[in-house]
C-alpha cells in the first residue's frame, strides 16, 4: 500500500492532518505526521521528513503532502539524503493539504498504484465547498 | 589560505549569531521575521556539532557536517538552501585540507547551483544569489587576472555587497516577501544580507591568517 507523509511546519497541524485521515484509513495503514521542528517550534525538519519517508515506505511508495513554502525545499532535501530506489518511488502531491491527504488516504486504502494515489491528491485542488 | 576550515567555520557561525537581530530585523520587514533566530539556532547547532567533529578534518568533511546541521535544525527556507549549499560544496572539497583559489571557486559554484535548484530561483528574484552569483563572478575575474585567494574574496565580498544594496532596488518574486510585491522595494533581501555576512568573515578570517 502506498504510504502518506504529512509535512506541516506545524507538528500540531501535520498530526490533526494525520488524525483526521486515519479515520478514513485501513486497519495498519502508514499515514505518517512530520510537523514543525524538534523542540516543537515552527520550522520543517529535513531529517523528521526523511525518517517519516522511509517509516512509510513499504515497497509501493510514498505520497507527501506539504504545506507552505519550504516545506517543499525541505522534502526535496529529505530526498536527496535518501537512497536512489527509494527516492524514485516519493512524489510530492501539488494540492491542498487536508483535503490532498484525506483524498490520498482513501485512494491508497483501495490499493492504487503511486500515480494513482498521486492523481486523487492533486484532483482535491478542484474540491468545491460552497 | 593556510589555517582550519573548523576555526572559520565558527568565526561564520560567530557572525551570523552576532547578526541574529540585525537579520531578524531585516526580515521582519519584508518576511517571516525569523532569518536571524533560524540561522543563529543553525549555527549554534553547528558549533556543537564541529566540537565534537575535531578539527583536523578536511574541508569536504567541515561542510558536509554544516550542511547536515543546517538542515536538520533550521525550519525556515535558509535551512534547506544553505544547508543544500554547504553540502554542494563539500563535494569538491573532499579530502582537501587547504584552501586554494581553484577549489574555492568550485565550492561556491557548486553551493549557488544547489541554492538554484533547490529554490528554483534565478539572480535577480531579491534572494542570496544576487549576493552570490556577483560575488563568483567576481571571484572568477579576480582569479583569471591571477589574483591571490584574499585578493579574490575581496573582489567577491565587494562584489556580494553591491548585490545586497541592489536587492534594495528590486520587488520579492520568492518566499514570503513575494506578497508584499512594490512594497517590498526598498528593503535588503535578508539571504543576501546573510551569504554577504559570511563570505565577508571568510575574508577576514582569511586575512588574520595571512
Amino acid at each position: 500500500m502506498v504510504g502518506i507523509v504529512i509535512v506541516s511546519h506545524s507538528q500540531k497541524v501535520a498530526e490533526g492532518i494525520r488524525d483526521m485521515a486515519l479515520q478514513m484509513a485501513r486497519p495498519g495503514q502508514l499515514i505518517i505526521a512530520a510537523g514543525g521542528m524538534d523542540d516543537g517550534s515552527i520550522g520543517t525538519d529535513v531529517v523528521k521528513v526523511s525518517e517519516a519517508i522511509t517509516a512509510a515506505h513499504t515497497g509501493d511508495g510514498v505520497v507527501v503532502m506539504v504545506d507552505l513554502g519550504s516545506a517543499v525545499m525541505s522534502t526535496d532535501t529529505a530526498l536527496e539524503l535518501l537512497d536512489e530506489e527509494i527516492r524514485e518511488k516519493v512524489k510530492i502531491a501539488d494540492a491542498p493539504i487536508l483535503e490532498g491527504a484525506i483524498s490520498a488516504v482513501v485512494e491508497a486504502s483501495l490499493g492504487s498504484a503511486l500515480e494513482f494515489v498521486l492523481a486523487t491528491a492533486e484532483g482535491a485542488r478542484n474540491f468545491k465547498k460552497c | 589560505m593556510s589555517g582550519s576550515t573548523f576555526e572559520a567555520l565558527a568565526a561564520i557561525g560567530q557572525t551570523i549569531i552576532r547578526n541574529r537581530q540585525f537579520l531578524t530585523d531585516l526580515d521582519a520587514a519584508i518576511g517571516d521575521g525569523d532569518h536571524g533566530i533560524n540561522m543563529a539556532r543553525g549555527f549554534e547547532a553547528v558549533a556543537v556539532k564541529l566540537q565534537s567533529l575535531g578539527a583536523d578534518k578536511d574541508i569536504g568533511t567541515v561542510m558536509k557536517t554544516v550542511g547536515m546541521t543546517l538542515v536538520s535544525s533550521v525550519g525556515g527556507a535558509s535551512g534547506p538552501l544553505y544547508g543544500t549549499a554547504f553540502l554542494r560544496a563539500a563535494s569538491p572539497s573532499l579530502g582537501k585540507y587547504e584552501l586554494d583559489k581553484e577549489t574555492a571557486a568550485l565550492m561556491l559554484a557548486a553551493a549557488i547551483t544547489g541554492i538554484k535548484e533547490r529554490g528554483k530561483a534565478i539572480r535577480g528574484e531579491k534572494t542570496m544569489l544576487d549576493a552570490l552569483e556577483p560575488a563568483y563572478d567576481a571571484f572568477i575575474e579576480g582569479s583569471v587576472a591571477e589574483k591571490s585567494l584574499i585578493e579574490c574574496l575581496e573582489l567577491a565580498c565587494e562584489a556580494a555587497k553591491q548585490g545586497v544594496e541592489f536587492t534594495k532596488t528590486i520587488i520579492a518574486t520568492k518566499g514570503r516577501a513575494s506578497y508584499l510585491g512594490e512594497r517590498s522595494i526598498g528593503h535588503q533581501d535578508p539571504g543576501a544580507t546573510s551569504s554577504y555576512i559570511m563570505l565577508q568573515t571568510l575574508l577576514e578570517f582569511a586575512r588574520a591568517r595571512e
